[in-house]
């Protein structure tokens, strides 16, 4: 336990010495947002909710992908098999998807702001679109975690990171549309306990995975 | 002569359903007539590709517990030959799809989740084809078959059933098994589940033997 605090309490000193890698990733929420705005709200200036909500998604996940990605290559091989030594993998992982899960629930309020505000909003039942998007933030970070622990030891790895975890993202990425649809036309909490189950379900599943596959990754 | 029974009984049962699929007796259903057949060959793809996925899940398990470089071999030709039934049962399911719902490829989430479940598998052959050593290659593959697989399973068995579909069984849909079939057809219709498997396996396993063959040779160079 002291150890997985230690290791996130690294990471967030690590972001935080390096401030343009964490600026980068607010800029590029912000310039995607901007971009919709031009290309959507100024254009036309309807937008139909269903567009809204999956723009949106489209948006956080490629910051997603974006972010995660370089969890395991913003530090230099010496330095890995220094952490390799003193730390147990599985603490490793939990550490790095509590931290990805931070950021990416920071990212996603962010964005979320930032959309609403260029956007407008058309959110009725605002706590349940939270709660999809922290499910939706776990979710992401644990298995794009493990993916970009296994993208990372290829040498394309941004080009290997969506192809590999685009895929894998899709049946979370449908089910947190729909919840999140819900939320947007204002409708009940109980109405959506399935999704809310469904997708509770997925980000456990791959929680696990991560956490029992990344030993053998972390090998080599 | 012991271990080849199951191929005579593969094409045996093989050569029994494609004469008595054809020729045989089946309820008349509007819309649906005579395409019925199809469902002795477009739904055993479908258990052919899952259960080959399944050994290749094994395989690569069986792979990051051990270490053999033989069991990845497996587990790479189980996928491909899963692939290979996945993309046949996405034809036929197109064809027959062309003829009674009007479109080869409608709005439907089991016909998503196919197209995902290939997605999947070939971003595993991308992702094989980026690396050099061999056994660095085998255990990042393996690792990412299995997490694949997980992620795969809800796509194909609950989300379907959370939705409407126009897949029997599916979204207040009946299934097949309730009363579109009757005896006469189900004589057919379990017999191919078991047939197209074995052709799986079969398949499998001289793409396995060949490949063990050229790794064999490669070394006696």
């Amino acid at each position: 336990m002291q150890e997985i605090k230690n290791l996130i309490i690294k990471d967030i000193i690590l972001e935080w010495r390096q401030k343009y890698a964490f600026n980068g990733m607010v800029l590029y929420v912000f310039s995607t947002v901007f971009m919709c705005y031009i290309s959507f709200k100024l254009k036309t200036n309807t937008i139909e909710p269903i567009t809204w909500n999956t723009l949106f998604w489209i948006i956080i996940l490629f910051s997603a992908v974006n972010s995660i990605t370089k969890s395991f290559i913003q530090e230099k091989a010496g330095r890995q098999l220094y952490y390799y030594q003193i730390a147990k993998p599985s603490s490793i992982i939990l550490a790095k998807i509590t931290f990805n899960f931070l950021l990416m629930i920071f990212l996603g309020i962010l964005g979320f702001l930032i959309y609403s505000i260029f956007m407008g909003n058309m959110v009725e039942n605002i706590p349940l679109y939270i709660l999809a998007l922290v499910l939706g933030a776990l979710g992401f970070s644990a298995s794009l975690t493990l993916i970009a622990g296994i993208a990372s030891k290829s040498d394309n790895t941004s080009g290997l990171m969506a192809v590999l975890s685009f895929p894998i993202l899709l049946p979370l990425l449908t089910m947190l549309i729909k919840l999140s649809k819900n939320a947007m036309d204002g409708l009940a909490a109980s109405v959506s306990y399935d999704e809310i189950i469904v997708i509770s379900g997925i980000d456990l599943i791959v929680i696990a995975l991560s956490y029992m596959l990344f030993p053998y990754l972390w090998k080599s | 002569m012991r271990k080849i029974w199951w191929k005579f009984l593969a094409s045996g049962l093989l050569m029994y359903i494609v004469i008595f699929g054809f020729i045989g007796d089946v309820p008349r259903q509007p819309i649906l007539n005579e395409t019925i057949r199809n469902v002795y060959f477009h739904v055993p793809m479908w258990f052919s590709m899952m259960s080959l996925m399944i050994s290749s899940l094994v395989y690569s398990i069986r792979y990051l517990k051990d270490g053999k470089i033989q069991d990845d071999i497996y587990a790479v030709e189980f996928a491909n030959v899963a692939m290979i039934f996945g993309i046949l049962g996405f034809l036929t399911g197109s064809i027959w799809g062309n003829y009674t719902w009007g479109d080869p490829l409608p709005k439907d989430p089991k016909i998503i989740a196919v197209e995902v479940g290939l997605l999947i598998y070939s971003a595993y052959f991308v992702l094989r084809g980026s690396f050099e050593d061999e056994q660095k290659k085998a255990r990042l593959s393996a690792v990412y078959n299995i997490f694949a697989f997980a992620s795969f399973m809800p796509l194909v068995w609950i989300l379907p059933r959370l939705t409407d579909s126009l897949h029997p069984g599916n979204g207040g849909n009946p299934a097949f098994g309730k009363y579109d079939m009757d005896s006469s057809m189900r004589m057919v219709f379990y017999p191919a589940i078991i047939a197209w498997i074995l052709i799986g396996v079969w398949i499998t396993s001289l793409r396995i033997r060949l490949k063990l063959l050229n790794n064999h040779l490669q070394e006696n160079l």
